[in-house]
C-alpha cells in the first residue's frame, strides 16, 4: 500500500472511530437526560432562567467562533499531511503584518462582545438584588448547620429544617450564614444560583420560583464529613397552601428553643424535616453575633467532632 | 516523658483500616524489592554516585520522571476508587431520612481520597513531569553545559521527594489525610473542624515540596537568563524555553504566598493563632483569597511548559518555523501575566460585589486572548507544512479538541451569574480536568514521546504508543464529557453518595468505565516503554535527530554527555540548529576545558531534615523539629565551607570520553543495522515476547535444578 493510500486509511479509521463514539456517547446522554428534574437548565424561576439563557448565550457565541478555528487546524492537519502530494510545501512563508494584526484582534473582539454581554448581565443578576415582580419579597434566614439547613421565617416566626416552603411566584430574599459550621453553599439550581453561607457574615440571595413542585437544595461547598447528605428541598406552593401551611406549622406546638438549637447544632446526618411553631426574635442575630468581634471567651466544646452523632 | 519523645504518636496511629494496611504493605514490599534487586545487582554504589547525589540536570530530570510516574499511577488509583464509589453511591433515601451509607468508602475516607488525588496529581505529578522536562530540555536548548546553581536544583528535587513522602506517610503513621479538598479551605481545615492530623501533612507535604518549587524556579530563571549560548539573544530562545521561564518567573512570584499562606495555617493548628479561624476575629475569607492568588497562577505554572512543547512539536512535525515567533512568546507572556490577576473567579459566589465580580469576569475574558493566538500560531505554522503523525503531533491534535472544550468551559463559568449555577458543580470539574488532562498531561506525553530519544538514546514505539493515545482519547471522552452534563444536571463535586431519583447514575456508570479505559491506556504507555526497551536496537537514536529537530538539543547526541556539548554552539537564530543543518553549518568537533559541578549529597541530607521537620510537627514531637532545623543549618554551613564544588575536565579527556562514546555509538550502530529489518513490535508481538521470555526463565531454572 502506498502511504498516501495508508494515510487516507488511518484518517477514515480514525473519523470512524470518532463518529462511533460520540454516535454512542450523544445517544446516551439524550436518552437518560430525557427526563430530568434537577439542575441549572431545568429552570423553575426568573433567575434561574436568566442565568440558564447566559449560559446558552456565552457557549452559542465561543461555539460558533471556536467550532470553525477548531476545524480549520485540523483541516489543515489533513490537508498539509505529508503523503498529500499536491499539497505546496511552503516553509519559508512569510507571516506579515496583517496576519499578526488579526491574529490579535479577532480574539479581541470576540472578547469585547462578551465583556458587553457580562457587566450588565452581572450587575442585572446581582443576587443582592430582589427580584423584581411588583410584590415586596419575603425575607427567609438560613443558617448552615452540621449538616442540614434551618431556616427561620422572621415574618411568620415559624422555622424549619432541611425543608423551606415558599409561596409562587413571589419573590424571596435569603439571608445566608451559618453557626458553628465551615463556609456551606447554598444552592437550589431550579430557581438559581448559588451563595456561600458563613459565619459571622450574612450573604443576600434573591430567587423566585414561578411553579409548583418539590425542589432540591444542597450544599455545593464541602463542609465535613457529613456534607453529601446536608440536603434540602424546597416546596414551592400557591399563596394559599403557604398560608395554610404557616398555620399548621404555628398550631402543632414545637418551639424552637434554647434545647432544640443546641441539639440542632450538635453534627448530625440526614436530619429529618422538621417545623416548629415559634422561635426566640433574636436568634438570628444571636448567631451573627457570635462571630463578631473578639470572642476567645467563647466556649468551642460543642464544636469538637466528639459530638458527631449519626 | 512518653509525650515528650513521641508527641502524639501512639500505638492508634499504626495501620489497622484495610487500606492503611495495604498501603502500608505496598510500600514496604516495594521497598524491600528495590533494595534486594539492587543489592543483588550490587548496584548501591553506581546508585548513589551516577544517580541519588548526581547534580546533572538530565540525571535529575530522569529522576523527576521516575516518581511523577509512580505517584500518576497512586494517583489514578485514587481515581479509580473514586469513580467506583460514585457509580456505587446511588442511594434511594425516602425523602431525606433514609439511609446514609452508601457505595463501599465511608464519606470521610472517600473525602480523604479526593483530596489526596488532587494533591498528588497537581503537586507531585504534574509538577514533577515539568521540572523533570525543564531539567531535562532547557540547559540542552539554551546550550548550557549545566545550571546557574546546581546544588539549588537536587535540593529542589529531593524536597519534591520529600513532599511525596510526607503525602504518602499517612498510610503508616496516623492512618488519615485531610478531608478538606485540595485546597484544604479554611475553616473546614482548622484544628476545630479537622483535629486529627490529616491537615498537618497537607501542609507539610506542600510547604516541603513548595520551598522546593521556589528553589527550582529561581534556578532556572537564573539559568536562563543568563547561562544562554553565545548569539542566543531572549528573541532568539526557542519556545519550550521561552514557555517554561514564564512558568518560572510565576512561580516564584506565587509560591512564597503559598509558603506564608500554609505557615499561617500551620500557627492555626499548631499554636492556636486565628488567622483563619471561625472565631475571635480570625478570617476565612482570607484564607480563601491567599489560596486562590497562588492556585490560580499554579495551574498556568503547569500550562506554560505545555504550550511550549505544543509549539515545538507542531513547528517541527510541520517542518517549518513557528508562526509569528514573537506573537507566540508575547502571548505566552500575557496568559501569564493575566493569569495573576483572575483569582477571584473562583469564588465568586462568596458574596463580593457586583463590580468586583464584573471586574475578576473580565479580566478572566482577557486570558482567553493570547490563548487564542497561540492557536492561531499553530494554526497558521501547519498551514503550508509538511505535517508527520508521529504520536508527538497526535498528542497535540488531541490537545486541541479537548483544551478547546476546556477553554469554552472556563469561557462560560468567567460569567459571574454563569458562574453562581455552575460552581463546585461537576461542570467546573469537567472544565478543569479538561484543561489539566488535555492540556498539561497531554502536553507532558506530548514531550515524552518527542524527547524520549534524547533521554535514552532509543525512540520511543509509535504502534503501541498510537493504541495508548486513542485509548486516553476514548477513555476522556467516556468520563468527562458525562462529568459536564451531570454538573448541568446540578451535581455537585464530591459526593460520595446521592439520590437515586437525581438520574446521575448512568453518568457515573459511564465516568467509571472511562476510568478503567483510561487505565489501559496508561498500561499501554507502560508497555509502549518496555516494548522500545526491548528493541532499542531497532529504534536506536544513531543521529541524535530523530525528528528533524529545530532547536539546539538535537545537534547533541542521545543522549548527551554530562557536559552537553563538546563546543558551546552559536546562535544565530531561534531555529538555530535547523539553519545550521540546511546551512550545512554544523560546526565539527573540537575540545576544551569543561568546570563540572561534582556530586553532592547535601540535598539528600537537607531533604531528610526538611522531612523530619515536617514529621515532628504533624506529630507535636518538638525536639525533633528543633534537631532537625539545627540539621540543616550544619548541613547548609557545611556546604557553604566547601569550596571544592567543581572540578575541571580537561580538552584532552573530553577527547578520550568522546573517542570513547564514538566507540560505542559503532557498537551501537552495527546492531541496529542488524535490527532494522525487525518490525515495530505491537501489543500481541510483546506479550508473546513476554511469555516466551517468562518459558525460557522457568525452562532453566529447571535445567539448572537436573
Ligand atoms: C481560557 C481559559 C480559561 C478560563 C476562562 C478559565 C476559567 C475558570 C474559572 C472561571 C474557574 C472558576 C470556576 C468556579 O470555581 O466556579 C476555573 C476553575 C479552574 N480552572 Fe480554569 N479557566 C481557563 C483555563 C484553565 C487552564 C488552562 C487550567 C489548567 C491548566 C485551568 C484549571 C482550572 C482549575 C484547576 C480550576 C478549579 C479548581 C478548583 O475549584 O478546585 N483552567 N477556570
Ligand atoms: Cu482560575
Amino acid at each position: 500500500m502506498s502511504t498516501q493510500h495508508k494515510h487516507k486509511h488511518a484518517v477514515a479509521k480514525a473519523i470512524l472511530f470518532l463518529g462511533v463514539v460520540f454516535g454512542g456517547l450523544g445517544a446516551y446522554i439524550v436518552h437518560f437526560t430525557k427526563d430530568i428534574r434537577v439542575g441549572p437548565l431545568t429552570t423553575k424561576g426568573p433567575i434561574a432562567a436568566e442565568q440558564a439563557n447566559l449560559i446558552y448565550l456565552s457557549l452559542g457565541i465561543v461555539l460558533a467562533v471556536l467550532v470553525p478555528t477548531i476545524l480549520l487546524l485540523y483541516f489543515f492537519a489533513w490537508k498539509y499531511r505529508e503523503s498529500n502530494n499536491k499539497a505546496v510545501y511552503k516553509p519559508g512563508a512569510h507571516h506579515g503584518k496583517a496576519f499578526v494584526m488579526t491574529m490579535w484582534i479577532f480574539p479581541t473582539l470576540v472578547m469585547l462582545v462578551l465583556a458587553f454581554i457580562l457587566v450588565p448581565v452581572t450587575r442585572r443578576l446581582d443576587p443582592r438584588k430582589p427580584v423584581n415582580n411588583g410584590t415586596a419579597p419575603i425575607t427567609i434566614q438560613v443558617v448552615a448547620l452540621r449538616w442540614k439547613w434551618l431556616f427561620l421565617y422572621p415574618e411568620q416566626q415559624i422555622a424549619t429544617v432541611n425543608s423551606v416552603t415558599i409561596p409562587k411566584d413571589q419573590p424571596v430574599t435569603f439571608e445566608l450564614t451559618a453557626d458553628e459550621t465551615p463556609m456551606s453553599s447554598f444552592w437550589i439550581p431550579n430557581l438559581g444560583g448559588m451563595l456561600y453561607a458563613m459565619t459571622g457574615h450574612v450573604n443576600r440571595l434573591n430567587l423566585m420560583a414561578t411553579a409548583i413542585g418539590d425542589y432540591s437544595g444542597s450544599s455545593a461547598e464541602i463542609n465535613g464529613a457529613g456534607f453529601a447528605g446536608m440536603r434540602f428541598t424546597a416546596n414551592v406552593t400557591s399563596k394559599q397552601d403557604f398560608g395554610k401551611w404557616v398555620n399548621q406549622v404555628q398550631y402543632k406546638t414545637n418551639p424552637l428553643d434554647d434545647t432544640a438549637y443546641a441539639n440542632l447544632r450538635k453534627p448530625s446526618e440526614a436530619a429529618p424535616v422538621t417545623t416548629y411553631s415559634t422561635y426566640a426574635p433574636d436568634l438570628y442575630n444571636t448567631i451573627i453575633m457570635k462571630y463578631m468581634g473578639d470572642m476567645s471567651g467563647m466556649d468551642m466544646s460543642s464544636m469538637n467532632h466528639e459530638g458527631h452523632t449519626k | 516523658m512518653r509525650h515528650f519523645w513521641l508527641g502524639k504518636l501512639d500505638s492508634h496511629a499504626l495501620p489497622h483500616a484495610w487500606f492503611t494496611i495495604g498501603g502500608t504493605a505496598v510500600f514496604l514490599l516495594a521497598a524491600l524489592i528495590t533494595v534486594i534487586i539492587i543489592t543483588r545487582m550490587k548496584r548501591w554504589k553506581w546508585l548513589w554516585n551516577e544517580w541519588l547525589t548526581s547534580v546533572d540536570p538530565k540525571k535529575i530530570g530522569i529522576m523527576y520522571f521516575i516518581v511523577g510516574g509512580v505517584m500518576l499511577l497512586r494517583g489514578g488509583l485514587d481515581a479509580l476508587m473514586m469513580w467506583l464509589q460514585q457509580a456505587l453511591g446511588a442511594s434511594n433515601m425516602p425523602g431525606i431520612g433514609g439511609e446514609a451509607a452508601h457505595g463501599y468508602l465511608s464519606s470521610e475516607h472517600f473525602q480523604q481520597i479526593f483530596t489526596a488525588h488532587g494533591n498528588i496529581m497537581v503537586f507531585f505529578v504534574a509538577m514533577a513531569f515539568i521540572f523533570g522536562l525543564i531539567n531535562y530540555i532547557v540547559p540542552l536548548q539554551i546550550g548550557a553545559r549545566d545550571l546557574a546553581s546546581p546544588f539549588m536544583n537536587t535540593l529542589g528535587f529531593w524536597l519534591y521527594v520529600g513532599g511525596v513522602l510526607m503525602v504518602n506517610m499517612f498510610f503508616m503513621f496516623g492512618g488519615e489525610y485531610a478531608a478538606t479538598g485540595w485546597l484544604a479551605i479554611a475553616p473546614l481545615s482548622g484544628k476545630v473542624f479537622s483535629p486529627g492530623v490529616g491537615v498537618d501533612y497537607w501542609i507539610w507535604s506542600l510547604q516541603i515540596s513548595g520551598v522546593g518549587s521556589t528553589l527550582g524556579a529561581l534556578n532556572f530563571i537564573l539559568t536562563i537568563l543568563k547561562m544562554r549560548a553565545p548569539g542566543m539573544t531572549l528573541s532568539k530562545m526557542p519556545l519550550f524555553t521561552w514557555g517554561s521561564l514564564f512558568s518560572m518567573l510565576m512561580a516564584v512570584t506565587v509560591f512564597p504566598l503559598l509558603t506564608a499562606t500554609l505557615f499561617l495555617s500551620f500557627f492555626d493548628r499548631y499554636l492556636g493563632t486565628h488567622f483563619f479561624t471561625m472565631t475571635a476575629g480570625g478570617d476565612p475569607m482570607m484564607y480563601t483569597n491567599l489560596i486562590w492568588m497562588w492556585g490560580h497562577p499554579e495551574v498556568y505554572i503547569l500550562m506554560l511548559p505545555a504550550f511550549g512543547v505544543f509549539s515545538e512539536v507542531v513547528a517541527t512535525f510541520s517542518r517549518k518555523p513557528i508562526a509569528s515567533y514573537k506573537s507566540n512568546v508575547i502571548g505566552m507572556a500575557g496568559v501569564s501575566f493575566m493569569a495573576l490577576s483572575v483569582w477571584l473567579h473562583h469564588f465568586f459566589t462568596m458574596g463580593a460585589s457586583t463590580d468586583v465580580n464584573a471586574f475578576f469576569g473580565l479580566m478572566t475574558l482577557i486570558v482567553a486572548i493570547p490563548t487564542a493566538v497561540l492557536f492561531f500560531t499553530w494554526i497558521a505554522t501547519m498551514r503550508g507544512g509538511m505535517i508527520r503523525f508521529e504520536t508527538p503531533m497526535l498528542w497535540f491534535l488531541g490537545f486541541v479538541a479537548i483544551f478547546a472544550v476546556g477553554g469554552l468551559s472556563g469561557l462560560i463559568l468567567a460569567f459571574p451569574p454563569a458562574d453562581f449555577q455552575l460552581h463546585n458543580s461537576l461542570f467546573l470539574v469537567a472544565h478543569f480536568h479538561f484543561n489539566v488532562i488535555g492540556g498539561v498531561l497531554f502536553g507532558i506525553f506530548c514531550g515524552i514521546n518527542y524527547w524520549f530519544s534524547k533521554f535514552t538514546g532509543f525512540k520511543l514505539n509509535q504502534r503501541i504508543g498510537r493504541q495508548a493515545f486513542w485509548c486516553w482519547i476514548l477513555g476522556f471522552c467516556l468520563s468527562f464529557i458525562p462529568m459536564l452534563i451531570l454538573g448541568l444536571m446540578g451535581a455537585t463535586r464530591r459526593l460520595d453518595h446521592y439520590d437515586a431519583s437525581t438520574g446521575w447514575q448512568p453518568f457515573f456508570v459511564l465516568m467509571l468505565i472511562g476510568g478503567i479505559v483510561i487505565a489501559i491506556g496508561t498500561v499501554l504507555q507502560l508497555v509502549q516503554i518496555f516494548a522500545s526497551v526491548i528493541q532499542r536496537h531497532r529504534l536506536y537514536d544513531a543521529t541524535g535527530d530523530p525528528w528533524d529537530g529545530r532547536s539546539l538539543e538535537w545537534g547533541t547526541t542521545s543522549p548527551p554527555p554530562s557536559y552537553n556539548f563538546t563546543v558551546i554552539p552559536t546562535v544565530t537564530s531561534f531555529d538555530t540548529f535547523w539553519e545550521a543543518k540546511k546551512n550545512h553549518a554544523l560546526p565539527g568537533p573540537a575540545y576544551e576545558d569543561i568546570v563540572i559541578p561534582k556530586n553532592t549529597a547535601a540535598g539528600i541530607y537537607i531533604a531528610l531534615f526538611a522531612f523530619l521537620l515536617g514529621f515532628g510537627f504533624v506529630w507535636e514531637m518538638n525536639w525533633l523539629a528543633v534537631v532537625s532545623i539545627i540539621g540543616i543549618i550544619v548541613v547548609l554551613i557545611t556546604r557553604g565551607y566547601n569550596e571544592h564544588s567543581e572540578y575541571i575536565l580537561t580538552a584532552a579527556e573530553v577527547e578520550k570520553n568522546e573517542e570513547k562514546r564514538a566507540e560505542l555509538h559503532k557498537k551501537r550502530l552495527e546492531q541496529h543495522k542488524a535490527a532494522l529489518h525487525e518490525e515495530e513490535m505491537g501489543l500481541v508481538d510483546f506479550m508473546r515476547y513476554m511469555l516466551k521470555l517468562g518459558m525460557n526463565y522457568i525452562r532453566q531454572k529447571r535445567r539448572k535444578r537436573t
